[in-house]
């Protein structure tokens, strides 16, 4: 199928995606009635929807491109969001003035968060990232744990288990109809209520993101990725600097971690530390693997699965229990269904071959 | 936040050290089982920690099975009948342990091995077994067999009274600390020699060493790892039994996870690979954790283990032992 409109004349594919981005931006606002979610509002799944797959792309960049596995990138995630909160939140005792008390509060935090959340990817990579891969990987779990255990003891500053209520979120478009403009939560009224407001604002970073990661992507930090991803030691020789390369793609990954985190907080306007349990970075993880690894695309489809499945059998009932409450034990046996069966997942990276080749050998490498 | 109570340390220091003894001997008996599967197939055996918690509650289905029902006090049936049924709740354990071990194998690894898949699909496989064991001890089990399972943990069956039975110095020794701390040092000694001096053993050193070579010495691979697997799972069923009589209340869903990632700890810090760094890593875990709670305050005693674990692997990542399986001893 992507063959196909593989060869399709470039003004064509452009007219067709501007056609596909419109459509899936006015979807929440017309929820089509066999996809609407019973019980739960359709706009806040689709920001959800649009979160998750923020956060895939950055885990992609980790898991994807460089293949370093990463079970504690929900530690991040909870970096950024609590640096909003701590900036912002009037219960915070760090909660600063001038800018980050106006109604600008949570645009100014935002960069602060992706900021701080790079520099704690680089605290942990430069020492972690000389392991070898399943080290790492225990090393990240740990580091995700770390990470909430501090937000859970730091009471003085965190508020400990009880979290940090009163976050700041974009201020728009105040009005008679909503005092507090589009983004709070109070903000019920369609089309444009407050789901279908921040899932604008995510859908407008994913696009952000996809044009920036795949810049990345085709530049030598890409294939400097790639190359480790497949063979680390091959990599060295022939002259990556595999050290620098994946301590890159940690800061990236942990920067794309940290802006979801800080939007979350400002989704939610609340942060507590059972929030940023390991079982989310699973989550997460489990949007990068169903989509297949190293393809954006398809990350945003795992996050559509994982996030709107979920939601849509929710009022489903199985043995007095909701289907809902088994999404866990699905993703679980999705998770090694596809690694025994498919594990490229479900629309897999596309594989080139990256050397020299004569214009006739077209067989792809795998 | 942290207070450092280095007078609290001083004053309680035996007893943390007994404490940290038997806690640590239970690390020990689940690392083995980490570091026998490491030695053997070079990989993480993610969900460990799960067939761990397999053997809680297939000790605790023993204790129903047998009659016992949870209450509040503990029931006092005299040493012999106590150590029978005890005996018997924990073959239970083992058996459900090492069954749930061995199928994991079976699914979640076998099928990538024939397929010679890469490193990460290993672990991301695990990581949907952990997963999947969990969800059916959470939601599936409640649903066969009603006083199991489910989101809450189990109400305790306590069948021994801790009682003080000599003292070292200023700290008590209990009935449950001898018994754990024994029952956990046989069964490492038990595997070593197992490893050392059997024909099994040899197949294991063997394959570990070399797979392919190993292969045309007519050593099945496959049942190599299948009983490598066994003897973790077992361990850890064991290991499960000891780590109840010690917190009745550990018995939930979720009460492998912490304890996997401390016993993934002690199996680096004693050197992943050998069974001997298993057991030194085990107790010395035991006992930093518990000298790091009374320093720096209780909510702290989890992250000892973690920060130990990043400690470890940034300055020795061979652990303190620098052995393994895999390596010709001389």
């Amino acid at each position: 199928m992507t063959g196909t409109v593989r060869t399709w004349p470039r003004p064509l594919r452009w007219a067709m995606a501007v056609l596909g981005v419109a459509a899936l931006a006015v979807l929440p606002m017309f929820p089509p009635p066999l996809l609407d979610t019973p019980g739960t509002s359709f706009s806040w799944v689709m920001a959800q929807v649009a979160m998750i797959a923020l956060v895939g792309l950055g885990l992609n960049v980790v898991v994807g491109q460089a293949g370093l596995l990463d079970l504690g990138y929900v530690g991040f995630y909870a970096v950024g969001a609590y640096t909003v909160a701590l900036l912002t939140s009037s219960e915070s005792p760090w909660h600063a003035g001038g800018l980050f008390a106006s109604g600008w509060a949570w645009l100014a935090a935002l960069p602060l968060a992706a900021a701080i959340t790079a520099v704690s990817g680089l605290l942990l990579g430069m020492p972690t990232l000389r392991l070898r891969g399943d080290y790492l990987a225990i090393v990240t779990l740990g580091f995700g744990e770390i990470v909430r255990l501090l937000a859970e003891n730091l009471s003085e500053v965190t508020n400990g288990s009880r979290g940090l209520r009163e976050i700041a979120y974009p201020n728009v478009g105040a009005s008679a109809e909503r005092p507090e403009g589009y983004f709070a939560a109070g903000n019920v009224i369609g089309p444009i209520d407050a789901g279908v407001a921040w899932f604008w604002l995510g859908l407008g970073l994913i696009l952000l993101v996809l044009v920036l990661a795949g810049n990345l992507e085709r530049s030598r930090v890409g294939r400097a990725w790639i190359a480790i991803r497949e063979d680390e030691e091959a990599a060295e020789i022939m002259g990556v600097p595999t050290f620098r390369f994946k301590v890159w793609a940690f800061v990236v990954g942990a920067a794309l971690g940290g802006l979801s985190g800080a939007i979350y907080a400002g989704q939610v306007q609340f942060v507590n530390p059972t929030n940023f349990n390991i079982i989310n970075s699973m989550l997460f993880l489990c949007a990068v693997i169903i989509g297949g690894r190293g393809n954006k695309f398809g990350v945003i489809v795992g996050a559509f699965l994982i996030v709107y499945l979920p939601n849509r059998f929710m009022s489903v009932e199985l043995g007095g229990q909701p289907l809902g409450d088994y999404k866990y034990l699905f993703f679980g046996i999705v998770l090694v269904a596809l690694m025994v069966f498919r594990p490229q997942g479900v629309l897999p990276a596309r594989r080139v071959r990256l050397c020299y080749r004569p214009a006739d050998d077209s067989e792809p490498r795998r | 936040m942290i207070d450092f109570n280095i007078a609290g340390l001083a004053e309680g220091f035996w007893q943390l050290t007994i404490d940290g003894l038997s806690y640590g001997a239970i690390y020990a008996l689940v690392a083995v089982g980490y570091t026998l599967v490491y030695g053997v197939v070079r990989l993480i055996n993610f969900a460990h920690a799960e067939i761990f918690m397999l053997g809680m509650f297939g000790q605790y289905a023993g204790l129903l099975l047998l009659g016992f029902r949870p209450s509040g006090n503990s029931y006092d049936l005299g040493t012999v009948a106590t150590v029978g049924y005890l005996a018997a709740a924990m073959l239970l354990g083992m058996a459900v342990a090492g069954a749930a071990a061995v199928g994991l194998e079976r699914v979640a690894y076998r099928p990538l091995r024939k397929r010679g898949a890469d490193r990460l699909a290993f672990l991301i496989s695990a990581v949907g077994m952990s997963f999947v064991l969990q969800e059916l001890v959470h939601l599936v089990l409640p649903q066969l067999w009603p006083s199991l399972g489910g989101a809450d943990a189990q109400q305790p069956i306590r069948l021994v009274e801790q009682t003080g039975q000599f003292r070292i110095f200023s700290g008590t020794v209990t009935n449950l600390t001898l018994v754990i701390v024994v029952i956990a040092v046989v069964l490492t000694a038990g595997t070593q020699l197992l490893l050392d001096r059997t024909r099994l053993g040899r197949g294991i050193r063997a394959t570990a060493q070399d797979p392919e070579t190993a292969t045309l010495m007519g050593v099945s691979r496959e049942r190599v790892i299948m009983l490598t697997f066994l003897i973790g799972g077992v361990l850890a069923g064991a290991a499960a039994l000891l780590y109840t009589l010690k917190i009745p209340s550990a018995i939930v869903y979720s009460g492998g996870f912490l304890l996997g990632i401390k016993a993934f700890t002690a199996a680096v810090l004693g050197g992943i690979g050998n069974v001997r760094g298993a057991l030194l890593g085990g107790l010395l875990l035991g006992l930093l954790e518990l000298y790091g709670q009374v320093l720096f305050g209780a909510e702290w005693r989890d992250v000892v283990a973690f920060v130990v674990l990043v400690a470890v692997l940034m300055f020795r990542p061979t652990g303190i032992l620098r052995e393994s399986l895999g390596k010709v001893r001389a």
